[in-house]
């Protein structure tokens, strides 16, 4: 039964990450590119002439686009350091263009990079926090556990989309792409650790009074011993689930920090601040295209509410691991 | 009564270090509201400097946490360099709009949750796994994209009007006109909203109900010869109802900010825009009383709910 899921599941992500890393290669465009002459060109279809494929010509009349069955571009693969693409002044846009002319679907690409890249890394930042924190507290109690709690009560206190834009807010406003992105990573992964810390914290406390532990603590074992040795497998299991519950969480956020304009600004593309584009909701219905970036979001956030439902049975019900 | 008073001043001290902080924090803040005037030419240096001593920036940090201090407790929070004016008269509009959405939302949300969640966790079947897929659904299209597909879906059909709280006509409107106006532009952002928040509140509901459905004193119940109906009312409800509490009092305490998103795309006036408006501008005092309040809001839905589940739940009485 549960097979399955997680095997669509990492189908999933690793289909959706390996597609945003290997961008370079794969998008037929770099992600700044900028064909002037087809601003908002509708994606455009692929014909058969024979067995091979081939790309129509685009003409743009007053806005409209129109396919000219006369100038024929063969598709062609594995050009130059691309996987497809079409000969100049050939154009292919799988998913259209933007505004700026700029195709779509590369800049899906090489945002699915940052917004996915987002999710893992704050995760990563957010669960190393949590866990050391978490254990501490949870292992030597007192004063750390008193300090611990008071400073988690606190972050708890705002809701999280309004604690992301309050940090962001007191942080320089305009930034370079790879600052923004470090810092997304920093104030995601730096304000999201609560919530993990408590959790581990809990599980180490009564971790703690297991007997192979006071049995380990009776032969002499020392606090970082017990820890590396018996502490640290006990959390494994809702370190995971938290993860697979903090990933999706945090894409989203950076999604919504840099539709916003807080994130990753242009011409950097996220996938966030590629449907800032949509908002302009009368062009929209003109280009519905532009939706792609929500759409790609979809089948990785689906993957990730499989891994969390089944880590959470399976935490359950560890019979069912076997 | 001497926990509702402990559970008072906690709340209260704990909103008290919450102000100091984003306080302090905004001081950090590199960049003030007058930044980006320096960029103009025809404002010279002495005039900024000149503007920021008037504002009283220059005035040592304690100072300053003082006198904001003493405007939120007299009502005013602060004072807004954007627009020159105390901010709460700002807010106070902004956050009527906003609660007005979020808690039609909230109530509809919650009025659906409850019984699908009863229902689906008492059944097996066809339609149960049906549910569960919408639910599924609704819980991974992110509710930005959701917002925006309502959106053209209004554009395209013309059905809804997209976007605004009021229409351009409003002033000259009826009473009852108005009110039809507001409620046929609440449509799509409380659709939006409820949709995000239905799948989280069924799945606690139905955890919490086939929690107690498995518990001995239900199946006690059943041998005594009690009726289902009785059973589910007047003895599975009480205990499963406990648990919710909490949940409900996270619902209330994120009143103000659920819908930041969603009112930023629908163009809903609520708090989310004016807050993203002055983040981007650096009007720290807007920003800041934004964050407090709501703080303050999710503290003080905490706390209620830990009242009622004392007064309700009395193996918490006991401790």
């Amino acid at each position: 039964m549960q097979s399955w899921r997680i095997r669509l599941a990492l189908l999933l992500l690793a289909t959706a990450h390996f597609a945003a890393l290997g961008a370079g290669f794969l998008a037929p465009y770099d992600y700044d590119d900028q064909h002037r002459d087809y601003p908002y060109a509708p994606p455009m279809r692929l014909h058969l002439q024979g067995v091979r494929p081939v790309v129509y010509g685009l003409e743009s009349q007053g806005g409209e686009y129109r396919e000219n069955s006369d100038q024929k571009y063969p598709l062609r693969f594995l050009t130059g350091r691309r996987l497809f693409g079409v000969d100049e002044p050939g154009v292919y846009f799988v998913l259209g263009t933007d505004g700026y002319g700029r195709d779509v679907l590369s800049r899906l690409l090489y945002g699915g990079r940052i917004s996915l890249l987002t999710g893992l890394l704050a995760a990563t930042l957010s669960l190393a926090i949590g866990w050391i924190l978490g254990t501490i507290a949870g292992f030597f109690g007192g004063l750390a556990d008193q300090i611990l709690m008071r400073i988690s009560e606190f972050f708890m206190a705002l809701p999280w989309l309004y604690l992301l834009l309050a940090v962001r807010a007191f942080l320089p406003l305009h930034m370079d792409p790879v600052g923004a992105f470090v810092l997304l990573i920093a104030i995601i992964g730096g304000v999201g650790w609560v919530r993990p810390a408590r959790l581990i914290r809990g599980v180490v406390l009564s971790g703690k009074e297991r007997s192979f532990v006071l049995a380990a603590r009776g032969f002499g074992g020392g606090a970082v011993y017990l820890i590396r040795r018996h502490i640290l497998p006990l959390t494994i299991g809702v370190t995971l689930t938290q993860a697979t519950i903090l990933i999706p969480q945090y894409i989203l956020a950076e999604v919504g920090l840099s539709f916003l304009g807080l994130g990753v600004g242009e011409p950097a593309p996220s996938w966030g601040n590629m449907l800032a584009e949509a908002r302009q909701y009368h062009a929209l219905v003109l280009h519905p295209w532009l939706l792609a970036p929500g759409a790609a979001a979809i089948p990785v956030l689906f993957a990730y509410l499989l891994l969390a439902d089944t880590t959470l049975e399976m935490s359950q019900n560890p019979r069912q691991l076997r | 009564m001497k926990f509702a008073a402990r559970r008072l001043a906690h709340a209260a001290l704990l909103l008290l270090a919450v102000s100091f902080a984003a306080f302090a924090f905004a001081q950090l803040a590199p960049g003030d509201y007058y930044s980006d005037l320096r960029v103009d030419s025809r404002i010279s240096p002495e005039t900024l400097e000149g503007l920021r001593q008037q504002a009283g920036l220059h005035r040592p940090f304690l100072a300053r946490y003082g006198a904001w201090l003493g405007s939120a407790a007299r009502g005013d929070f602060g004072y807004s360099l954007a627009y020159s004016g105390p901010v709460a008269p700002l807010l106070k509009e902004r956050i009527r709009n906003t609660l007005l959405l979020t808690g039609v939302a909230t109530a509809v949300a919650w009025f659906l949750a409850v019984p699908i969640g009863i229902w689906s966790a008492t059944r097996r079947g066809v339609v149960e796994a049906a549910l569960k897929v919408v639910l599924a659904v609704l819980l991974i299209v992110p509710d930005l994209l959701l917002a925006i597909l309502l959106l053209v879906f209004a554009v395209e059909t013309g059905w809804f009007p997209a976007g605004g709280m009021n229409s351009p006509d409003f002033a000259s409107m009826s009473a009852a006109g108005r009110l039809r106006d507001t409620a046929w532009r609440l449509v799509l952002p409380v659709s939006v909203l409820v949709a995000g928040m239905l799948p989280v509140l069924v799945r606690h509901v139905r955890a919490s109900m086939a929690e107690t459905l498995d518990a001995p004193f239900v199946l006690a119940a059943r041998a005594h010869g009690i009726s289902p109906s009785r059973r589910l009312f007047r003895h599975v409800l009480p205990v499963a109802a406990n648990p919710l509490i909490g949940l409900a009092g996270l619902s209330l305490g994120t009143l103000l900010s659920a819908s930041l998103l969603v009112e930023v795309v629908m163009g809903w006036p609520g708090l989310g825009p004016l807050l993203v408006d002055a983040i981007l501008s650096r009007d720290i005092a807007v920003v800041l009383a934004a964050v407090v309040l709501s703080a303050g809001f999710l503290i003080a839905g905490n706390a209620a709910a830990d009242l009622a589940l004392y007064r309700v739940d009395p193996r918490i009485r006991a401790r």
